[in-house]
């Protein structure tokens, strides 16, 4: 054949596997509208549900009155709690040990949420009744702030938990309180803080925003009453977890349950919870014996599902007089809304927000947590996050900037002489992580030296003399960031989700004529795993990607796993499927050796063929060996080549990178410019890095929302002010900046292939680059720190008090 | 609500017609009577793009306008820009090949949108380009390799244009 007397490089080139830019198999479809997201999905006799939603933030519902909904034609039926609480459907068990109401139970907590499911036989009736059905509230004291809360006069909201004094979490002191959550050496800490040559103490906000897909989120339930099975098609980043969880809830048995992720217009954390239309679709499937589908509008998603972050985070840092770091101590008020939805692993009620130590070498510290009910949403997902990473990775950020300040410090070089150096790898932190691999003086040498750090320093002195001179108004603001990340959740022994073990998995079939199909755990919502996995099993097994299918999200097909977040797919499926893919390699050797008639041992591996040990002319191609391990009886060996793996992490992995922002800032207006965005990024071994870059991008320009004016807001009432994109900031292309990316690799030691993953670093590392250059313009005149997201008024306004208008 | 009125349209070339609600989006029509499910819903506010189309050769955001409205009108949405064969048309396939898109879901109406840009404007800057597909709000790409592709796909159309003339 001719492709055999082709080069191994040749050969290698053909595989299209791991470094190579291939192209997305799933643009075709994609480019042309032949996606298939859950709206799309349409089914005979289908139904559609819709929710009545509280006006009010705090409030008790006195009465529902549907008979005028009923009355409409086109309104099946208007489900309340009443009718769910015969099922116990009426509340339902949340991520975090929580529980939440389905509907609501007497009582209103945010303003949004679920009170009344209408179904009906399509959108415009569904919107009809919706309006028709009357509710009685009456208004309660409504605290949106998490400091109030915890006053002991604030209102009562979980009335349901009324003297309960132990949360999922240990003790609750306080009637709006959720849990404390501790880690580190408090007392060596303290004892560090206090006799520190330099301390700075600081309270850094990062504030509430939303992931915000373009899709929202949606589900369409069909149970079959003849055969008792329910399908759930949905927006789901973790199906086999919904599956699970509906069984475990409804009472369906698991087997009788089959979960479907379609095609997903982006998760970023958003579609990892369970929400009450998930439950009421299914439940009106039940009931009403028909296909029932929910689809969320945008306020409905900006109000109601997965909010994140809104941590107040109160930092003090030490450090000797020459800048050398020596304690770490920090106190968070995490605001979670009106239940406790995050999306955390059980044992981390705060995620990992014990990684804010960041890439220093920090001898001793300290965090705690406390957890606190608010009239708001529920949430606090990992947006585009590994658990609470982005918090940490701000908190440490600007607590670096902050102390640079205190020491009249350059920033650069603060950092520098703090890293964690290359020989110290693995590292083990303050706060108890084990971080895997990293060369932070290298990666951070090279971002200053690609940006001409020196040289911007000197063109930022020489704007500020300008300035005092009246010679221009725009500032030059030089943002730094090297974060560090902790992701692939995580391994068993301690991480689940509400007893789910966080392992993931990867079934590979090889079909007799050598092309190939892999199933994985996970869930592509965009990410492009149908071309990144196929790129590791062509490497691992010498099958051309192109010959290989790659499915996801059909629970009655694919192999159990918890899922697609926290950067979660390459770390643990993508080691999955590399420990599968070399199963089958492992048995192509044995059935090789035997076409061949030599010994196992005397065979070994090239590209996409075994070749007998020192005669490169005898070998047999993946290709004869997948036909002969169907067609040939072998003793000893048993017919057919597939394998399944299922691949608990033995740690996380860290990657890290270096972020550096460019911006001028008009004092006079508030308006600011992003002249250079450079992103650094070392995930490891890179898979694909056209899909890398495209990562990068994406996850900065969600970073440049967040840090330059996202927010979800709410007034005192408890009114939320940013339920549309007219308010919520989106950027377009016009505003986005341009990305200069760029790379280091060290692999993981631990993984298979040396990946460490990469969705979410550029969301963890751009927004501390965003709001440290905003900080860094206004620091010769004496900024410290100033809460996100910089918006023009906001900038305007420090400015203003930092009396540059006068 | 029963009260229904006809309409026609003309939709990737083809002639359509049927009964709709006085009230009823463009969008939701082509998408749940028509089945034609390029066109995507992201807000039904007019703010994101989601839903673009091209009507009577200008882009349009069908989640803002009646289906009565559009009646006989000429609607060319992301199905349509395939090639005669079936084969990619041009922006489709630039997206491809400078992965302009991740999730796919902004991309049927980034790309009607495109079309259209590149009708209006075919030989755009990159300024130019921001500035007309700022209508479309993408959440994943970043917009860099949209730009990028569509930037590649005028000089493509270009070059296939002089080389007919
Ligand atoms: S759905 Fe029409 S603009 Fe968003
Ligand atoms: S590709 Fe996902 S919104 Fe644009």
């Amino acid at each position: 054949m001719k492709d055999e007397v082709q080069s191994p490089e040749d050969r290698s080139a053909k595989l299209k596997g791991m470094g190579c830019s291939r192209k997305r198999v799933e643009d075709v479809r994609f480019t042309q509208g032949r996606g298939n997201y859950v709206d799309d999905i349409k089914l005979d006799g289908m139904l559609v549900g819709d929710f009545v939603r509280s006006p009010y933030a705090h409030a008790r519902v006195a009465s529902i009155n549907a008979e005028a909904a009923l009355a409409i034609p086109g309104v099946l039926a208007v489900i309340t709690a009443k009718d769910l609480e015969p099922l116990g459907l009426h509340w339902m068990p949340t991520l975090a040990g929580d529980k939440q109401m389905v509907l609501a139970d007497g009582k209103v907590l945010f303003q949004g949420q679920e009170v009344a499911f209408v179904v009906a036989k399509d959108r415009y009736a569904a919107a009809d009744g919706v309006a028709a059905v009357e509710v009685d509230y009456e208004e309660l004291p409504v605290v949106t702030d998490p400091f109030k809360a915890m006053e002991p006069d604030a209102p009562v909201l979980r009335e349901d938990l009324a003297g309960k004094t132990e949360g999922a979490h240990g003790p609750r002191r306080h009637h709006n309180h959720i849990f404390t959550w501790e880690v580190g050496d408090k007392d060596a800490t303290e004892k560090v803080l206090a006799e520190a040559d330099v301390v700075a103490d600081e309270m850094v906000y990062y504030h509430r925003t939303h992931p915000m897909p373009l899709e929202t989120c949606g589900a369409v339930a069909s149970m079959d009453k003849v055969t008792g099975k329910l399908t759930l098609w949905g927006t789901f980043q973790a199906p086999h977890a919904v599956r699970t969880v509906a069984s475990l809830i409804s009472g369906i048995a698991e087997h009788n349950i089959r979960v479907i992720s379609p095609d997903i217009g982006g998760g970023f954390g958003n579609k990892v919870g369970v929400y009450p239309g998930y439950i009421c679709a299914i439940v009106a499937s039940i009931v009403t014996g028909k296909p029932v589908k929910w689809v969320e509008s945008r306020m409905d998603n900006l109000m109601s599902t997965a909010f994140a972050r809104d941590y107040w985070m109160h930092g003090k840092i030490s450090a000797t007089k020459e800048g050398k770091i020596t304690g770490l101590w920090c106190h968070t008020t995490a605001d979670h809304g009106g239940f406790d939805a995050c999306a955390d692993p059980t044992k981390f009620p705060a995620g990992f927000m014990n990684i804010c130590t960041g890439s220093y070498d920090i001898p001793v510290a300290f965090l705690s947590v406390d957890g606190v009910y608010t009239n708001k949403a529920p949430g606090g997902v990992a947006y585009r996050c590994s658990f609470r990473v982005t918090e940490a990775a701000y908190f440490i950020e600007r607590m670096i900037e902050v102390l640079a300040i205190k020491l009249g410090m350059d920033a650069a070089e603060l950092r520098r002489i703090n890293f964690i150096r290359k020989d110290q790898f693995p590292y083990q932190s303050a706060l108890g992580w084990e971080y895997d691999s990293g060369d932070y003086h290298t990666a951070w040498d090279k971002a200053l030296k690609a940006v001409d750090y020196d040289g911007l320093r000197a063109e930022q002195a020489q704007r500020i003399e300008d300035f005092k001179a009246g010679k221009t108004r725009k500032l030059l603001g030089i943002g730094l960031t090297h974060f560090t990340e902790i992701v692939g959740a995580g391994p068993v022994k301690n991480c689940d989700i509400l007893g789910l073990g966080m392992f993931d998995s990867c079934e590979i079939r090889i079909h007799p004529t050598g092309s190939a199909i892999a199933r994985l755990g996970t869930i592509s919502q965009g990410q492009g795993h149908a071309t990144t996995f196929a790129q590791i099993i062509a490497s691992e097994i010498g099958i051309p990607a192109d010959d290989i299918t790659l499915e996801e999200g059909d629970t009655d097909t694919a192999p159990y796993g918890l899922g697609t977040y926290g950067s979660r797919s390459t770390p643990v499926a993508g080691a999955a499927t590399a420990m599968a893919a070399r199963k089958i390699r492992a048995k192509a050797q044995m059935i090789a050796a035997y076409l061949l008639e030599v010994h196992d041992d005397d065979v070994e591996f090239e590209v996409d063929r075994f070749v007998v040990k020192g005669a490169p002319e005898r070998f047999k191609t993946m290709k004869e060996i997948a036909f002969a391990s169907y067609n040939q009886a072998i003793p000893g060996v048993e017919p057919g080549l597939e394998a399944v793996s299922y691949y608990d992490p033995p740690n996380m992995t860290y990657p890290f990178g270096a972020y550096i922002c460019v911006m001028e800032i008009d004092v006079d207006t508030g308006e600011h410019k992003v002249r250079t965005f450079y992103a650094l990024d070392d995930c490891g071994t890179r898979i694909n890095p056209m899909i890398i870059e495209g990562q990068v991008h994406g996850g900065a320009t969600e970073g440049y929302a967040i840090a330059m004016g996202q927010e979800i807001a709410y007034d005192d009432m408890g009114n939320h002010k940013t339920a549309t994109l007219m308010d919520f900031f989106v950027p377009t292309a016009w505003e986005t900046p341009h990305y200069t990316t760029d790379h280091t690799v060290t692999p993981s030691p631990h993984h298979p292939i040396g990946a460490k993953g990469v969705g979410e670093s550029p969301n963890v590392g751009s927004v501390p680059a965003f709001s440290n250059a905003v900080h860094d313009a206004f620091r010769a005149f004496g900024l410290v720190q100033s809460h996100m997201p910089h918006d023009q008024w906001r900038i305007w306004r420090i400015a203003e008090n930092l009396g540059l208008h006068s | 609500m029963s009260n229904k009125m006809h309409v026609k349209l003309t939709v990737n070339g083809e002639e359509v017609e049927g009964l709709a609600e006085p009230r009823t989006l463009l969008i939701h029509f082509l998408r749940e009577n028509l089945k034609i499910t390029g066109p995507h819903i992201g807000c039904e506010t007019s703010h994101c793009g989601a839903c673009t189309v091209d009507l009577n050769g200008k882009s349009v955001k069908s989640c803002t306008v009646f289906v009565a409205q559009a009646n006989g009108s000429d609607i060319t949405t992301v199905e349509g820009l395939v090639n005669a064969d079936g084969s990619l048309g041009v922006i489709q396939e630039m997206f491809r090949e400078h992965h302009g898109l991740q999730c796919g879901f902004c991309t049927p109406g980034m790309i009607t949108r495109a079309h259209r840009l590149l009708q209006e404007n075919p030989n755009p800057t990159e300024e130019e380009v921001r500035f007309g597909m700022a209508g479309n709000l993408c959440r994943c790409t970043g917009y860099q390799n949209i730009v990028k592709a569509i930037l590649a796909s005028a000089a493509q159309l270009n070059a296939v244009k002089e080389a007919a003339e």
